[in-house]
């Protein structure tokens, strides 16, 4: 098979704009990306730059985008790729914006974030033990292969918050803080939970478009991860009353009284008195005929079997 | 081709801030000789919100939504892509895990129904596309939509996780590379956009805490389609037009760009193209102004 690469090339000591190097090569079904990204350099252009170390996955330092997609070199087979996009592939960094030589990226952001949930047990471990200290299986199984993450940064630079806020922690740094947080030995949980709830940077700032679960080259779903520190969060009792905790509790408010979502009293009940900033939005649905009001509200039908589900089968308290 | 018959489980938007959805879904089905059944019991899906809340409860009300669909024998379809998800989900957890069902179940048999797993969830789109296909729609094409460059918006929740999508959808939708849509726009005779946001988020679920966000990537969306020389755009959430229709001015004021770019619902793209009116597509509840209709 005959691929074309476009391939990302800037220095940040020299160049002002990056550049694609346009490179034709043979590749074959047992090739993975990581081996094309060899041949460039030693076949091609000594210069070339990239991370990678053990090739076998394990080392989180190889990933790149391919046509836009976080790929972990070495794990990604070309056949897959060009299956995927096509014959004509774009090799570029994780980040454009942190290159600072062809693959290679500053992943200074990455790591700051990740730092900020603690990323290691905190627990009183006695040095000198007299035996083993034993985690049965089941608990074990409660991290869910959190702690299967290589911190390649694929979840991270997927993540489309991650560009828009520069104070979101990002999926890999919540993917660890619920590694730690699932875990029956630590004792941080309340003081990492505190950190991912906090407003800007927290859980509440994800839009939920699974980009993260999508790139893991190891499968962990961080997504998933996402949504039991919310449920950890109203769990441990740590959640504050504020928008973001109230749109979630106010789902239920509303499928009690009409089995359906009252979209005017959720915005209403989970701004409190900001709801005013909505007006001018809200006029502009009403002359369009996008608001409903309360005396017209629909409501599902046997509501009745929903307010009684509602009340044998709820879990959470707020 | 036997007549085709859905259970459409419409979801609250579609009978509250985008009734144009359900008018045009139900005209688009008129058209097309399919029959749609109403499943006027079903509750909210959760939205994906109640899902940070109480994991339990949204399961025993998502798989209470698709006992109505399998009372009535039918493959349930839906019109967001929020609720496709958080149903098929719910379906995949319980289809998958007999204990997490019978746990279900027991709480569903308090008001005398139980989850079976025996009907299909699917988004609207996919069925169309899968059961009364591509071709057969090119027949209906009254008024072909062959003067409009069209920018397909696919949503987060109709390709990824693309793991369930796949199974749920019945389809091998690249989250990477989707092409339904595109598909359906041709068929329609009009001319698809591509562009790099269609596969986007619109950030939709932080509206209400992160409205910079959700302003930013909603506008970078609509004027890299507009960028493209669109026409219009065109999704079938319902959740991703009301940020790319009703918050159109205040998302293109936060990245600093003026443009007007009208955003259709899937079905009334599809009842433009059929020959469906304007007024049983609801155009007149779109809040960016469809001038060209």
């Amino acid at each position: 098979m005959k691929v074309t690469l476009k391939v990302f090339r800037f220095n940040a000591e020299t160049d002002y704009l990056p550049h694609y190097d346009t490179i034709e090569m043979e590749v074959d079904e047992k090739d993975v990306v990581l081996d094309v990204l060899n041949r460039i350099k030693w076949e091609h252009d000594g210069s070339f730059t990239y991370r990678r170390s053990c090739r076998h996955g394990i080392c989180g330092s190889c990933a790149i985008k391919v046509n836009g997609r976080s790929t972990l070199a070495c794990k990604e087979r070309m056949v897959d790729m060009i299956e995927l996009f096509g014959e004509e592939l774009r090799l570029e960094p994780l980040s454009k914006k942190r290159a600072i030589k062809d693959m290679v990226i500053d992943k200074a952001d990455f790591w700051q974030k990740y730092e900020k949930v603690i990323p290691w047990l905190v627990a009183e471990i006695d040095e000198h033990p007299q035996m083993e200290n034993i985690i049965p299986p089941e608990e074990a199984e409660k991290l869910e292969e959190a702690d299967y993450c290589i911190q390649c940064g694929c979840c991270y630079y997927a993540c489309p918050v991650i560009e828009v806020n520069e104070d979101y922690l990002g999926p890999a740094a919540f993917e660890k803080a619920f590694r730690f947080t699932a875990d029956v030995r630590d004792h941080a949980k309340k003081e990492r939970l505190e950190i991912v709830d906090t407003l800007g940077q927290g859980v509440w700032d994800c839009v939920k478009c699974f980009e993260c679960t999508e790139a893991c080259p190891k499968e962990i779903d961080p997504f998933g991860k996402i949504t039991k520190l919310h449920l950890q969060i109203f769990e441990e009792g740590v959640a504050k009353d504020n928008v973001a905790t109230r749109h979630a509790v106010g789902f239920k408010k509303s499928i009690k009284k009409y089995g359906l979502l009252d979209e005017g009293m959720l915005v209403a009940y989970s701004e409190g008195l900001a709801v005013f900033k909505h007006i001018p939005e809200a006029f502009e649905m009403w002359k369009k005929g996008k608001i409903v009001m309360p005396w017209n509200m629909p409501k599902s039908k046997n509501l009745d079997e929903i307010k009684k589900l509602i009340d044998i089968a709820s879990t959470a308290k707020f | 081709m036997s007549k085709l018959k859905y259970a459409l489980y419409t979801g609250c938007t579609a009978r509250e801030s985008t009734p144009e959805l359900l008018k045009s879904t139900l005209a688009v089905a008129k058209k097309l000789d399919i029959e749609i059944v109403l499943l006027d019991e079903a509750s909210c899906c959760g939205a994906s919100h109640l899902q940070d809340f109480d994991d339990f409860l949204s399961l025993v009300l998502n798989a209470r939504n698709i006992c109505y669909a399998e009372k009535l024998d039918l493959p349930m379809i839906t019109i967001c892509n929020t609720c496709q998800l958080n149903t098929a989900m719910t379906k995949e957890r319980l289809d998958s895990n007999p204990e997490l069902k019978a746990r279900v179940n027991e709480k569903l048999e308090e008001v005398g129904l139980v989850y079976k797993g025996s009907v299909s969830v699917r988004h609207f789109l996919y069925a169309l596309i899968e059961d009364y296909g591509l071709e057969n729609i090119k027949k209906k094409v009254v008024k072909p939509l062959s003067q409009f460059n069209i920018a397909p918006f696919y949503g987060c929740h109709n390709i990824r996780p693309s793991e369930l999508h796949h199974k749920m959808n019945q389809t091998k939708e690249s989250p990477y590379v989707p092409t339904s849509l595109d598909e359906l726009i041709e068929a329609l005779e009009g001319n698809s956009v591509d562009y790099e946001h269609k596969n986007k988020c619109c950030g939709f679920h932080v509206d209400l805490q992160a409205p910079k966000t959700s302003n930013v990537l909603t506008g970078n969306a609509i004027v890299d389609a507009f960028d493209n020389d669109a026409d219009f755009m065109v999704t079938p959430c319902p959740l991703c037009h009301l940020n790319l229709d009703v918050k159109q001015k205040a998302a293109l004021k936060t990245v600093n760009r003026e443009a007007k770019l009208p955003v259709l619902h899937l079905p009334q793209m599809i009842g433009l193209a059929l020959g469906c009116t304007p007024d049983e597509l609801g155009i007149r509840h779109n809040v960016t102004e469809v001038d060209f209709v």
